[in-house]
């Protein structure tokens, strides 16, 4: 494969990386689905005791006058409220970045931070919108018709790179 | 009365453009909804009540016949979507100057409205709106004459489901003046859709419409025994202002035997929901205390109005413009 990723060391990486931040009242914020794995495994790296927040950020899609609705929307949910919060917005994949600008404005309707900052598992080339990330586990390379998709079973995630008409695993 | 055609709500994939009546919806596209409202239902919690969805669109709000709080909580629901609500009560506007319904709707038309959300005191109202407008501009029935609420109806399954997730096993009474009633109509569709075991239609022979039955009911004339094992108890409201002529007997005689009181609530399987689709004739259909008791939703039911009604704007307002 050539890309296969050591999750686990890199979730340590980008945990020591926050941690050098030395950010007072962090809020770890994942973005569902991916983002929320990571963001969990962040936490138990960083030893922050409460659970970190999920935001769906389906309603604040730029597409949904195109393609509606996801059927399985879900209700965001953030435990502690983010006014003047240092937020550690966690997504597995940042690729477009219209993903993260939809979730910042939905960060926003909840309150005003005092920080966000941006954390990905994987960075790939092919930003649309001026969004850059502060911590990045692994930058990887892909075609534009590849996509990056992680997967969590048993505690355990991985990275699959799906291409048009055959699937392969990384790990 | 025969029923309005309901095909039209559908474009040609399928898929729901319009919200006019639940007869015909399958029970996936009834339980979609319901999902999506479920994402709705803490928005009133959070510091900005409002997500982007339907920036930039204009609902109006047609109103031929007057209502509180069904006009309100669509409006809440527009409004907590991003969009410009528009509301006209326009039974006192254009059409007594002899302006027909089409020729008002024509003309918010030209103005780029983008939803319309109708009622009217004719059965048919907004499938007749509906069938007259170009694709882009989409309608909901707030309810028509006797035919249809498909709105409340399906609010209403949002809040039998909080409280009784699994519908397969339970018995629904829907007690009163079903012969009036819209919602009644709408709600036995549901249901039916939804597969529940029974749904059990208890009033005076007067207000029970003939051929009920082929809508996939059972009904009786006796509270006291059509009680027995019911789940849910939707009582509806006596509806004075559509009775021509003596349909039911004095005020208090109806209470004696179809309003709902303590008593007769004990008669019910002991976790028994109470509803009411509002407004209430305390005293006539229902007792206060049951009406504000323990057993009641009828407060879920307004609330819940609004995430349901979000849910079924964001349906008919999302994926519609086509990939260039």
């Amino acid at each position: 494969m050539g890309n296969a990723i050591d999750i686990e060391r890199v979730i340590r990486e980008m945990a020591a990386h926050i941690l050098s931040l030395d950010l007072p009242k962090p809020l770890l914020v994942g973005i569902h689905t991916g983002g929320v794995w990571v963001a969990s495994h962040l936490q138990r790296e960083l030893d922050i005791s409460s659970r970190p927040g999920m935001l769906d950020i389906s309603f604040y899609r730029d597409d949904f006058t195109r393609v509606g609705l996801h059927p399985e929307v879900r209700s965001s949910e953030l435990p502690d409220p983010v006014e003047d919060r240092n937020v550690i917005l966690v997504d597995d994949v940042l690729y477009s970045g219209r993903t993260v600008r939809a979730a910042m404005n939905e960060i926003f309707s909840y309150g005003r931070p005092a920080r966000v900052v941006l954390a990905v598992l994987i960075e790939r080339p092919g930003r649309e919108l001026p969004i850059q990330p502060d911590i990045v586990g692994s930058r990887l390379v892909l075609d534009d018709n590849e996509q990056a998709k992680l997967t969590h079973t048993d505690g355990i995630l991985k990275l699959n790179i799906i291409r048009p008409g055959n699937t392969h695993e990384g790990t | 009365m025969r029923a309005p055609d309901s095909s039209i709500q559908f474009d040609e994939n399928g898929h729901l453009k319009h919200f006019l009546t639940v007869n015909g919806l399958t029970r996936k596209s009834l339980v979609n909804i319901l999902d999506t409202a479920e994402s709705f239902i803490n928005f009133g919690q959070r510091e900005i009540k409002k997500v982007p969805l339907l920036r930039g669109k204009t609902l109006v709000n047609l109103f031929f016949e007057p209502s509180t709080r069904t006009r309100t909580t669509f409006e809440i629901a527009g409004k907590r979507l991003s969009a410009d609500v528009i509301n006209l009560n326009a039974s006192r506007m254009s059409t007594t100057k002899g302006e027909s319904i089409l020729d008002t709707v024509r003309t918010l038309e030209a103005m780029h409205t983008d939803l319309f959300i109708v009622r009217d005191k004719a059965s048919g109202a907004a499938h007749l709106i509906a069938a007259h407008l170009p694709d882009h501009i989409k309608v909901i029935n707030a309810g028509d004459g006797r035919h249809s609420h498909p709105t409340q109806a399906m609010l209403d399954m949002f809040t039998i489901r909080q409280k009784k997730p699994d519908f397969s096993r339970l018995k629904v009474a829907i007690v009163g003046d079903i012969l009036h009633s819209r919602v009644a109509r709408s709600q036995i569709h549901a249901l039916n859709i939804l597969g529940v075991d029974e749904v059990r239609v208890i009033g005076p022979r007067t207000l029970i419409p003939t051929e009920i039955e082929k809508m996939g009911v059972t009904t009786t004339s006796d509270l006291i025994g059509g009680l027995e094992g019911i789940d849910v108890i939707i009582m509806l409201r006596i509806q004075h202002e559509r009775m021509d002529g003596q349909l039911i007997p004095s005020e208090q005689e109806y209470f004696q035997r179809y309003g709902l009181t303590e008593n007769k609530l004990q008669l019910a399987n002991e976790d028994a929901i109470v509803m009411h689709p509002g407004p209430i004739n305390r005293g006539l259909e229902i007792a206060s205390s049951v009406a504000d008791g323990s057993r009641s939703v009828i407060l879920n039911q307004v609330t819940n109005g609004i995430a349901v009604r979000m849910s079924i704007m964001a349906k008919l307002m999302g994926g519609q413009e086509k990939r260039s």
